[in-house]
């Protein structure tokens, strides 16, 4: 079970892994500056936690050649750029000490902080950074990053740091430089031996076994509470649960409301949300679903909240439209109430769009997933109400991504879409009349004008908002897709491990984490 | 053995008899819609409204359990007819007639029968797609091998017999001999073989069904709900045990009667 979440998001994440946001509702404890050696209890427990994941680190521990979302979500630790996320979404400067950006958008200074030394003890100069980004550049697995640095026509050095020079104003520029690790110029084999700036140094791997990280004296910042973190590999997500109920793991994230509720061993358990847009997606280019009305009769006819309490004892936040709430500036939480559930009224628009007697149609799920399987159970029984008559076809993750995905040969699916960096258009841009990736064939004049408006750069952070809300609203009003969820997400932690915060992206961030 | 009553045969036919039976009542009614969901509270424990409970989904277990039996007992009897009549009609062929078909023929079914038969469903149905009609032909194929030796063992005895021997001398022909002399006669094989193959007809659709392969939801299959109820096994215990417990039934009940019919024939 475990590994077909991160099955899920090893794919639906296939870019890379930042999403972006603010504002999330979860227990955040500030850092104590003082933790080392000021605990009360009699028997002090050594800083060092064991945390459970649910795959091993296969893919690559090479920053820009990792890929699966678990990976990233270790080695955020390890890692960072010139500027990096926190965990209400905003980007703070990390290897350089402040950022600039000129009035016309094209001109980037980050100017380079005093004492940034690599874990291999060198000390983090121009060379590096400037190795990093060509690098990364050239041979980034990470096509939206790539994309966005192509856009780079100059790296030089200059007030006390980095200027870089962009051939066309890009304001998405800066989440995308949050993606691009600093590595040193020359760097040992990454893919065995990461070395990076971060909090945490990367010590061993053992396959299928573990992966050891330790603090990193030589840290800038704030020194981290814990002085190793030891995440021990299960890939069989039953072994995962028995060994955190035994006590024998401090730490799980991603578990779901069937574990919470049978989890006994008195850890805390944190809700959080997954960072993710779950919906019916329908094809407009098939019909019924080039109907208007025929997509507002699903919406009303689907009931959200039955279906999380059925599905996730009404764990779960609504969505409305393609953005997820971690992105509180641009998520209008009333858009989920547009539809509210009313089998009448979705009769009455069946029979005004000419099918009186309901229509039938294949729902198409991948079946790596259960949570998207049990929705789609759900909503199958739910469509019945009003005549529709749903058939739900199982297809494995290839398949999906084959025939559905790249195909567009498909006439609802029901999946999950998360974000691929830190910006509104990463969920936005799919949508656009001629966007590649616009799988569900949306064509809305209206729409793609107002997506072009909020990439002008010559507007206003706050016009750029205020249009990236209409296009929200256009997604909603024409019921572009059957909008469902943000699932929850379920961390346990042990009753004196505190700290913990949530991040708008799929890290798990471990200099925040210090025992009581 | 003698007259003494055969307890096996008694024991299998009637448990048998009435897991059957209730399959069978499960495909023309059930208490409440077995996809109906908040048909009673998730996870309800058993009562006189839920004989077995309810699932993660409200769904009433029994109801579940009654129609699953119903769609894998379909299935073992669709798998079961085509392995029985192809197996036989190649088992006959072959025993009768012997030669180098025969031999191409019996080191193909040894061929087949030394793969683990899920490991080749599975690639039958990942080049096929998922689905019961698949499995139903998947597994099909998979069950010749077993009928076809059963069958050519037994016809390759007879043919040696004194009575065949007669009827060739006396001019009759091959397909009279084969339909009206040995197809008789292997009855007496045929019969626990069909049972034991009912056996694990119901075992392999468990198993397909329970690797997501089998059938599909929201219908139920008992495979299908032993996978789905791991996750509750703690919170709704009754959900896997029900499941379990009719595949258990099942396959106690087929043994008892096969090996009852054995002990017949052999009496």
């Amino acid at each position: 079970m475990k590994k077909r979440i991160l099955a899920l998001f090893l794919a639906v994440g296939v870019l890379s892994g930042l999403l972006g946001g603010c504002q999330e509702a979860t227990p955040t404890d500030p850092i104590p500056s003082d933790t080392n050696g000021t605990s009360t209890q009699a028997p002090q427990k050594p800083a060092e936690i064991a945390v459970g994941i649910a795959q091993d680190l296969d893919d690559s521990l090479d920053p820009y050649h990792m890929t699966a979302a678990g990976t990233r979500e270790v080695m955020f630790n390890v890692f960072e750029g010139l500027v990096k996320p926190d965990s209400r979404g905003n980007l703070v400067p990390a290897v350089a000490e402040s950022y600039a950006i000129s009035p016309d958008g094209l001109t980037y200074t980050f100017p380079l902080r005093e004492g940034v030394t690599f874990h291999n003890g060198k000390e983090c100069t121009f060379e590096d950074v400037l190795y990093s980004f060509q690098t990364c550049a050239a041979d980034s697995v990470n096509s939206t990053v790539v994309a966005a640095l192509s856009n780079v026509a100059d790296i030089s050095e200059g007030e006390g740091g980095v200027v870089i020079t962009l051939t066309a104003p890009d304001p998405d520029f800066l989440s995308m430089a949050a993606s691009v690790y600093i590595i040193p110029k020359d760097g040992t084999d990454q893919a065995a031996h990461p070395v990076g700036t971060g909090p945490f140094r990367f010590v061993s791997r053992s396959i299928q076994e573990n992966v050891i990280l330790e603090r990193f004296d030589g840290y800038y910042g704030a020194k981290p509470a814990l002085e190793r973190v030891t995440y021990r590999i299960f890939e069989d997500g039953n072994a995962l649960f028995t060994a955190l109920n035994s006590g024998a793991l401090d730490l799980v994230a991603h578990l779901t409301v069937d574990q919470v509720e049978s989890l006994t061993n008195g850890y805390q358990v944190l809700e959080g949300t997954m960072n993710l847009v779950q919906a019916m997606y329908l094809n407009h280019a098939e019909a019924p679903f080039d109907s208007e009305l025929v997509r507002q009769a699903l919406c009303y006819a689907v009931d959200v909240d039955a279906m999380l309490a059925l599905t996730a004892d009404g764990h779960g936040t609504k969505v409305g439209s393609s953005m997820y709430p971690a992105f509180g500036k641009y998520f209008d939480p009333a858009l989920a109430d547009r539809y509210p559930h009313d089998v009448e009224k979705a009769k009455s628009l069946l029979a005004e769009a000419g099918y009186p007697d309901g229509f039938s149609f294949t729902l198409t799920v991948p079946s790596n997933y259960d949570p998207h399987v049990d929705t789609a159970t759900v909503l199958v029984e739910q469509l019945k109400e009003v005549g529709v008559d749903a058939k739900l076809e199982l297809v494995e993750w290839n398949t999906w991504l084959e025939d559905v995905y790249a195909g567009r040969n498909f006439q609802a699916t029901l999946v999950g879409f998360d974000a691929s960096t830190l910006t509104a258009s990463a969920m936005l841009a799919r949508w656009v009349t001629d966007n590649g990736k616009n799988m569900i064939n949306y064509a809305n004049p209206d729409y793609d004008s107002a997506y072009a408006a909020a990439q002008d750069p010559s507007h206003t952070e706050e016009e750029q908002t205020a249009y990236y809300k209409e296009c929200l609203d256009i997604l909603s009003r024409t019921a572009a897709n059957v909008y469902l969820q943000d699932l929850a997400d379920f961390v346990a932690v042990a009753p004196n491990l505190k700290g913990y915060e949530f991040y708008p992206l799929y890290v798990m961030d471990m200099s925040l984490l210090f025992f009581e | 053995m003698g007259k003494r009553t055969n307890l096996f045969l008694l024991l299998g036919g009637g448990l048998t008899a009435l897991m059957v039976g209730l399959a069978l009542l499960g495909t023309f009614w059930t208490p409440y819609s077995p996809t109906a969901m908040g048909a009673g509270e998730k996870f309800a424990p058993p009562s006189l409204a839920h004989l077995l409970g309810t699932d993660n989904f409200g769904r009433d277990v029994f109801s579940r359990v009654l129609q699953g039996m119903g769609a894998s007992l379909l299935i073992a009897a669709c798998v079961v007819a085509i392995g029985c009549l192809a197996g036989t009609l190649v088992g006959c062929l072959c025993g009768y007639f012997g030669g180098p078909a025969d031999y191409l023929l019996t080191r193909l079914c040894d061929a087949v029968t030394a793969f683990p038969s899920v490991l080749l469903a599975l690639v039958i149905v990942s080049l096929a797609g998922r689905g019961t009609a698949q499995i139903v032909v998947a597994l099909g194929i998979l069950f010749i091998p077993s009928f076809a030796r059963l069958v050519r063992g037994e016809t390759a005895r007879h043919r040696q017999a004194n009575y065949i021997q007669s009827a060739r001398l006396m001019g009759v022909s091959h397909g009279r001999i084969l339909t009206a002399h040995i197809l008789p006669n292997l009855w007496g094989v045929l019969g626990p073989g069909v049972v034991i193959g009912f056996n694990n007809a119901v075992l392999s659709e468990a198993s397909m069904s329970f690797l997501g392969l089998g059938v599909q939801p929201p219908f139920p299959s008992l495979g299908s709900m032993l996978s789905d109820s791991q996750t509750y096994l703690q919170r709704a215990p009754w959900y896997a045990l029900s499941a379990g417990m009719a595949i258990a039934l099942l396959i106690l009940g087929f043994s008892l009667l096969a090996e009852g019919l054995q002990r017949r024939r052999r009496a």
